[in-house]
């Protein structure tokens, strides 16, 4: 497998984005936290500007000729007016900074002695003020891994931006709450030459940053992008892949899609060159040929006033069709310029009809009137007529490509595996300074206190946790647990009284287990378990309580009240407890005389049904025996 | 050139022959760094600042550092293009502020970006609602504004209206924009169309900039605005939805930082401008209306004095700014116009002398009256005018105005208590007054 990759030239790099968890956000002094309760909305409007260079980005200004409109939702408990770009930014956020330079150390790489915060433009709305800001702190460095040494390019603090609420046709609602909140994305080199290894170069990282104790965790908390070529391929941007399992498999699609692309390019190159293609390629209006047409597609853009358009694609017969992805056709890659750039639905290509309502009779009638021989293929688009101009110069300039490989783009992760155009990949021009704040200047002063931070590495993590008296097996586990700062501090709240094992295999295996049984562990919040953890530490509940309690709590349906539970597990007195020996043992009396020894046993096995989880076994049976000594006594 | 750069980065710069914009390589602790120089905005004069090929800039110490000159940068300075003459329905005036103008981070110069061409690329929608031209008149920050340069604005103002332009758009800083609001307004005692002046409170350099649609706006007021008065045209919320024409004499800048900083004070806006419709809604009908002639008396008396009363402020202050050759002084007094009655006697000796001394409140909200406490008729008495509703800062541009058309102190205090262009509203209605929204 990875030798496959190796022939194929596969060059990934990773770009490893993770929240912090900081007292403030970046740039002002609002808490890192999420909030729902809204009460206020703004409405903006964005448009590209020119970089500091004279230059405006690529990408930018093709979000701006969409249009949109953006709604912000404004917390008032995570957002200030520096969200609403109300108030010039503070200065930046020193925690942040010394994380960076933290991990910077620990990666081996070299802080840089001024940083200088940029503003980098993004106009999808999801900043306030047209662009995000961030900072190097960090260059160089490098991660052993077992394939292979790995270099890291840059580690930057950037701001996160805001939470995408809705998406609709002319707007996007997105929520302030998120956007300020550092994050530390790591970017390493093109180094990486298999799936499997992205994956675990992915891991490592990860675990790194929760190695210093100061990251976020939870869904949406780390975000990965892959930037990924193979020899002849170009550099493809796959951004927000959220889950780490997911890499190995949009890697290999992505080869496999730059593979198919370069074999395309073959496939044309030997039928015609790219001026001929050109020189061809010719649309007409068809609207009349599908007045009395079946497909509805059709018929209902028709009624709202709406043409169709037909496309010769010369020399293309059979290359719409060509899949470049599982379930993704080099039609589809067209489709996705058209939808994103154009704003059309889609299109329909020769090599998928018939199809959609759409009849023979109608097929030979566009191939006639747009003279298609059999090299060539037809692209139908139906639509208004300002997007169907745009659509048809959007579709020449794609095909138009494929003569040369594989485009600059950035695309977007599906969840299959699978990726999508999301728009040209955006250049340097996207960065200017951002001029409001002030440089900071990393001094020797600044550098020694990182070091203090500076995660350890796994293996002296490890050590730490086997010293604990973890066993390896548990040990391994809590190093690999996003939960492994919760189990720090509830070593150090309760460890005293509390055996670490314990509190490692409830976060780790209690909670698998509750799982396995049905539970809804997301009720299971580190509060809830710290509570749990502190009933232990007081003495009021047997730590044999703690799997029936969660199970309890998490079970679907109800809300139950973990105050209300965890009474009933309380640990029951030795008055209690003697009370209820004595009504078992005069219940089985009969009984116990004649079984003699086993008399124990069969006692036992009865109060424990009755006392379960609300008292230690090893005291049960040193009371039993106490009783039944006194009775035979 | 070398913009930023002392000491120490700038003499081994010097030595390499390096200058901002060429491609300069840093060899540091193994890590070698290439990338463009940029120019310096660092405290440390050790920092080169280095834009990397990612476009990210960063700092490094020229300590224990060997740098190497790669390659000469193209010159980037883009030409000032001469405006040419050219006939416009709105003639646009720029005299500086964020709206009117972009770092240019080559040289690290503010430059004034409002020519014709730049304004069109700048905003295409504009092309649609005007035949515009533009004028570079100065491009100096709003605080360092002064008299001086109010007279060379209205100037400017009367040749552009005698070219045939049927409104104005002045750019302008905003910090300062009312001061110059009022000037214009006093000066300019014919106008044939509006005088709209613009800002931004976002730098039109970023995306989210208020420049482009304050922009417009003032262009549609200017064109088809109805009311020929001087007026601020500025976003009217937070949000991008509308922007408010206020009278210029009415106006305030209210927040440091907001886009929606400018409000009217006792009073409300003349119109509201749908950018996005290109539509203008009057609020009002009391409006000046257009006439056919332009004509100003652009001159300012500038020895007056704000005064801005508050407890423990000594009475001689008085006595010696009259003894400093001021001719008039405008007090930010308390509530309905007051100062401590200390202040009696100094105001006296101050109209004996000939100094005018005129009345206003810090409250801004509300009108002085000085007849319903003692305190208030003792200065009365002592010879100090109350000023109805004026803003305090737009009475004292007015009091400048005053003062360099007349002499006769019974006539100055006759033109500062008479309304000239609206700056005094003697009816306020229940609704002129804002209420802070909060649970």
């Amino acid at each position: 497998m990875s030798d496959d990759y190796r022939k194929l030239g596969l060059k990934v790099g990773l770009e490893v984005h993770q929240q912090l968890n900081t007292k403030h956000k970046l740039f002002c002094q609002c808490p890192t936290e999420l909030d729902e309760k809204v009460g206020n909305s703004l409405e903006r409007y964005l448009k590209p500007v020119m970089s500091e260079l004279g230059e405006i980005d690529v990408a930018a200004y093709f979000e701006w000729e969409k249009g949109k409109k953006f709604v912000y939702d404004v917390p008032l408990n995570s957002s200030c007016l520096v969200e609403c770009d109300e108030e010039p930014p503070h200065p930046m956020n020193l925690e942040a900074i010394m994380i960076g330079l933290a991990i910077t150390i620990a990666l081996h790489g070299n802080p840089v002695d001024e940083v200088l915060v940029m503003r980098k433009t993004v106009i999808d709305g999801s900043n306030t003020s047209g662009f995000q800001r961030t900072a190097i702190v960090g260059l160089g460095g490098y991660l052993d891994d077992v394939e292979g040494r790995i270099s890291i390019q840059t580690i930057a603090i950037e701001e996160d931006a805001a939470r995408k609420i809705e998406e609709l046709k002319d707007t996007v609602r997105y929520n302030l709450d998120r956007l300020g909140i550092p994050l530390i994305e790591i970017s390493t080199g093109p180094d990486i030459s298999s799936p499997e290894q992205a994956k675990r170069v992915a891991l490592e990282i990860g675990q790194m940053l929760r190695l210093t104790g100061k990251v976020k965790r939870g869904l949406g908390t780390i975000r990965q992008d892959l930037n990924v070529s193979i020899s002849g391929g170009v550099k493809t941007e796959i951004k927000g892949v959220q889950d780490l399992d997911l890499i190995p498999k949009i890697i290999e699609n992505e080869a496999k899609r730059q593979r198919s692309l370069l074999e395309i390019r073959e496939a044309l190159r030997s039928r015609l060159d790219k001026e001929t293609f050109l020189e061809n390629f010719m649309f007409k209006e068809l609207t009349d040929l599908f007045r009395e047409t079946k497909s509805r597609v059709i018929l209902s853009e028709l009624n709202r006033g709406g043409q169709v358009i037909g496309i010769k694609a010369p020399g293309f017969a059979g290359i719409l069709g060509k899949e470049v992805m599982p379930g993704r056709r080099f039609g589809t890659e067209v489709s996705d310029y058209v939808k994103s750039l154009a704003g059309l639905g889609g299109i329909f290509h020769s090599d998928e009809l018939p199809n959609y309502g759409i009849t023979e009779t109608e097929i030979s009638k566009v191939r006639e009137t747009l003279g298609i021989h059999e090299r060539d293929a037809f692209i139908l688009i139906v639509g208004q007529r300002e997007k169907l101009e745009k659509a048809v110069s959007v579709i020449r300039d794609r095909l138009a490509h494929a003569f040369e490989g594989v485009p600059k783009e950035t695309r977007a992760a599906n969840e299959d595996g699978t990726s999508k155009f999301m728009r040209p990949q955006p250049g340097s021009a996207r960065m200017y300074p951002e001029t409001d704040i002030p440089s900071i200047r990393i001094t020797t002063d600044l550098l020694r206190e990182a070091e203090t931070i500076a995660p350890p590495t796994p293996e002296e993590k490890l050590d730490s946790l086997l010293k604990l008296g973890l066993n390896e097996e548990l040990a391994k586990q809590v190093l690999n647990s996003p939960r492994l700062e919760l189990f720090e501090k509830l070593v150090t709240k309760f460890g005293q009284k509390v055996p670490p094992t314990l509190i490692a295999s409830t976060l780790e295996n209690t909670l698998k287990y509750v799982k396995s049984q049905g539970g809804d562990i997301n009720r299971v919040t580190d509060s809830v378990i710290e509570k749990i953890l502190e009933e232990v530490y007081e003495g009021r509940i047997s730590k044999d309580s703690i799997p029936s309690i969660l199970l309890d709590y998490c079970s679907p349906g109800e809300n139950r009240n973990l105050r209300e539970i965890i009474v009933k597990y309380t640990q029951l007195s030795d008055d209690e407890l003697l009370a209820i020996i004595s009504a078992v043992v005069k219940e089985s009396e009969q009984e116990l005389r004649v079984k003699g020894e086993k008399a124990f046993g069969i006692v036992m096995g009865r109060v424990m049904d009755k006392v379960r989880g609300r008292a230690e076994g090893r005291r049960v049976a040193e009371l039993i025996r106490r009783v039944l000594k006194e009775k035979s006594g | 050139m070398l913009e930023g750069y002392r000491g120490k980065a700038l003499e081994l710069l010097e030595k390499i022959g390096a200058e901002v914009g060429d491609v300069v390589e840093i060899v540091k602790n193994g890590l070698t760094v290439r990338g463009l120089l940029m120019p310096s905005y660092s405290k440390d004069d050790s920092i080169l600042v280095v834009k990397l090929d990612n476009g990210y800039n960063a700092g490094f110490s020229i300590e224990n550092a060997t740098l190497r000159l790669i390659s000469k940068g193209k010159s980037r300075i883009h030409p000032v293009t001469s405006e040419e003459k050219r006939r416009s329905e709105v003639k646009i005036i720029s005299t500086g502020g964020t709206i009117a103008s972009r770092v240019e981070y080559e040289t690290g110069a503010v430059r004034p970006a409002l020519s014709t061409e730049e304004i069109l690329m700048f905003a295409p929608e504009i092309k649609e609602i005007a035949e515009v031209s533009a004028e570079i008149l100065f491009s100096i920050l709003s605080e360092n504004m002064r008299p001086e340069y109010w007279i060379k604005i209205i100037q400017s103002v009367v040749s552009a209206f005698k070219e045939g332009n049927s409104g104005i758009v002045i750019a302008h800083g905003t910090d300062t924009m009312s001061f110059t609001a009022s000037a214009l307004a006093f000066a300019l005692k014919k106008l044939p169309g509006p005088v709209v002046m613009v800002g931004s409170q976002r730098s039109s350099d970023r995306p989210s900039s208020d420049s482009t649609i304050n922009l417009i706006s003032s262009i549609l007021l200017a064109k088809h605005g109805e009311f020929a008065e001087v007026a601020v045209a500025m976003h009217g919320e937070s949000s991008d939805s509308h922007v408010l024409a206020h009278r210029g004499v009415k106006v305030r800048k209210m927040h440091t930082s907001r886009r929606d900083a400018f409000q009217s004070i006792n009073d409300i806006p003349l119109a509201k401008v749908f950018w996005r419709e290109k539509r203008i809604k009057m609020l009002r009908t009391d409006f000046i209306k257009r006439s056919d002639e332009v004509e100003a008396s652009p001159k300012f008396e500038e020895k007056v004095f704000l005064l801005k009363f508050y407890p423990g402020l000594r009475p001689e202050i008085v006595d010696y700014l009259v003894s400093s050759g001021v001719r008039g002084i405008i007090v930010e007094g308390t509530g309905l116009g007051h100062t401590s009655d200390q202040f009696v006697d100094v105001f006296r000796r101050a109209e004996k002398e000939g100094v005018f001394v005129g009345m206003t409140s810090q409250c801004l909200f509300g009108r002085v009256n000085m007849n319903v406490y003692t305190t208030g008729r003792l200065l009365q008495q002592a010879g100090v005018t109350p000023l109805e509703d004026m803003l305090p800062e737009v009475a004292l541009v007015k009091l400048m105005w005053v003062l360099a058309h007349e002499t006769d102190l019974a006539e100055v205090r006759r033109l500062m208590q008479s309304n000239l262009v609206g700056e005094i509203n003697l009816r306020h209605t229940i609704d002129l007054f804002p209420r802070w929204k909060y649970e």
